[in-house]
């Protein structure tokens, strides 16, 4: 990991935030690196080459992104998507990759409220948003949120796979809209598959959760 | 465990015009990149290889919904799916665009991906999104388009070596709306109608719009005309949620004394193009919605129709969404 920093993409003034100092910058970065661990088999596929200088305007890569209402402060290639460094970065693993392409839903994360897929969104464009993953909808000191309660109490899932997903865009829903119907709540569950086919459960789960939330 | 996609230069430009010189300066080598929600899936694939990807997320004054002097709105293209769906004048006004954008893909991908992007969007025929070397990818031979070749989803009319159809719900509801697209570039601004927006294959092969590199879809203009006619959309997809439509349809109508007064109607998912059902609108102007009128309009839509070997059925949906549409 360290060889990165030596390349000239990275401009070290221009880089840190005031109120970040660089030696903390770096050492989140290297810690985040270690937790990587067999991501660099990945992150090394790429042909790009590497060691060559971006051109004006090119994404910086080290940042900070605002995850769970904490900022975390990351090195992001530029074709790295936000699964991928909440997953292999930043150690959040609840958060699941699917198909990889937008359409299973199981990496579905919000930003700023609304539910996304993490594998189809670039990390750099969510500089500056609030992103909040399955391990931020509950109470700071491991309190369930209403819906995941819910969902254990109608045994939502089966595998579970699928469930992550099921329940952010199920908190999702009821922080716009608190008394869904069922119709509603299916809509809002209509982008998150579940292969074992629990989707009722699933909608039960929410409008149970919708009277206690 | 997933691999990444190939590396890329990522641009975030902070104004149009920086936007702009960036992608004149790649050139084929540029990528415009609106929601990401069909580019970073070419990327995955690596099919599609630029090498400098410029996210526009970042440039002021390309999303949101305004309302114009001629009673119409101007809706910028990075407005995400989600918005136009919820927006109030749009609903009050254009309902058929919000349906339409309401029935795209699923609630993530219409929250993150945009008008300017579906309206646009590549065509989905799988020979051509698995990397084969088709006509549109620039090679010289049709996968689908032969005896065994798969071409269920594949089109009707207008087939030009090529026979991909339009895939997008949005851009067949703003072409029933007559809209306008306003499109930016290194020589200044220009404005197409919706009907010369989007090429089919015998203009350009390897485009889905008139769209050059280095140009960026700025804004989607929609004249006062249709405000608050009778609209209806509707879309079959093997999938209700996520799928591409096999037929979708959009209709506009303005009743007056118990008669069609006037009517836009376009069809999607059977040519490159979405198909303006002119000739269907001619026969239906001036009768009554009913029964009679809607079967009449019916066998015509459909008229010079060229089947492949398994997308017959989608002339009987045709005419029957035609029907729908018009019978109410």
């Amino acid at each position: 990991m360290q060889k990165k920093f030596s390349s000239n993409r990275y401009d070290p003034q221009g880089a840190v935030r005031d109120d970040v100092s660089r030696r903390h910058f770096i050492k989140g970065v290297i810690a985040c690196g270690t937790v990587a661990g067999a991501a660099g088999l990945m992150t090394g596929c790429s042909d790009s080459g590497d060691g060559g200088s971006a051109p004006a305007g090119s994404a910086e890569r080290l940042i900070s992104i605002n995850v769970n209402g904490m900022s975390r402060n990351v090195d992001v290639m530029p074709n790295e998507t936000l699964a991928h460094t909440l997953r292999n970065k930043l150690g959040l693993t609840g958060t699941k990759l699917g198909c990889d392409r937008g359409s299973c839903g199981a990496c579905t994360v919000m930003i700023d409220g609304t539910t996304v897929n993490s594998c189809s969104i670039l990390t750099h464009t969510v500089r500056n948003a609030n992103v909040v993953t399955v391990e931020g909808v509950g109470g700071g000191n491991g309190e369930l949120h209403p819906v995941q309660t819910a969902m254990i109490e109608e045994l939502a899932p089966q595998c579970g796979y699928c469930t992550p997903g099921q329940v952010v865009s199920g908190v999702a829903l009821l922080q716009r809209n608190p008394n869904p119907t069922r119709e509603e709540v299916r809509h809002a569950l209509a982008g998150n598959l579940c292969r074992c086919g629990a989707y009722n459960n699933y909608v039960n789960a929410i409008v149970k959760a919708a009277g206690s939330a | 465990m997933k691999d990444m996609m190939p590396n890329f230069n990522l641009v975030q430009p902070a104004d149009l015009a920086s936007a702009i010189s960036t992608l004149a300066d790649a050139g084929e080598n540029g990528w415009a990149m609106a929601g990401g929600q069909d580019s970073l899936d070419w990327f995955k694939d690596r099919v599609k290889r630029p090498t400098t990807v410029v996210d526009l997320s970042g440039v002021p004054g390309l999303s949101g919904v305004t309302e114009t002097a001629d009673g119409g709105v101007e809706i910028g293209a990075m407005t995400t799916l989600t918005e136009v769906e919820n927006n109030p004048i749009i609903k009050e006004k254009f309902g058929v665009l919000a349906m339409a954008a309401g029935r795209v893909a699923s609630p993530q991908i219409r929250n993150q991906g945009t008008l300017g992007g579906n309206i646009s969007q590549d065509a989905r025929c799988w020979y051509y999104r698995s990397g084969l070397d088709c006509y549109r990818a620039g090679g010289n031979t049709c996968y689908a388009d032969t005896p065994e070749g798969m071409n269920r989803e594949h089109c009707l009319f207008g087939a030009s070596r090529c026979v991909a159809v339009t895939p997008s719900d949005t851009a067949v509801a703003v072409t029933t709306l007559e809209a306008e697209m306003v499109i930016a570039g290194p020589g200044g601004e220009r404005v197409v109608p919706a009907s010369e927006y989007f090429i089919g294959p015998a203009i350009d092969i390897t485009r889905m719009t008139v769209l050059e590199p280095g140009e960026v879809l700025t804004t989607i203009r929609i004249p006062g005309k249709w405000a608050g006619a009778q609209f209806s959309f509707e879309k079959v997809a093997d999938r209700n949620t996520w799928d591409f439509a096999l037929v979708n349809m959009a209709c506009a109508m303005k009743i007056s004394g118990g008669v069609i007064e006037d009517i836009s109607l376009t069809c999607g998912a059977v040519e490159c193009v979405p198909k303006r059902l002119t000739v269907v609108e001619d026969i239906v102007r001036g009768s009554a919605p009913n029964e009679e009128t809607a079967n009449l309009g019916a066998g015509a839509a459909s008229r010079g129709a060229s089947p492949l070997n398994y997308n017959h059925f989608k002339i009987p949906l045709m005419e029957n969404l035609v029907r729908k549409a018009i019978r109410g």
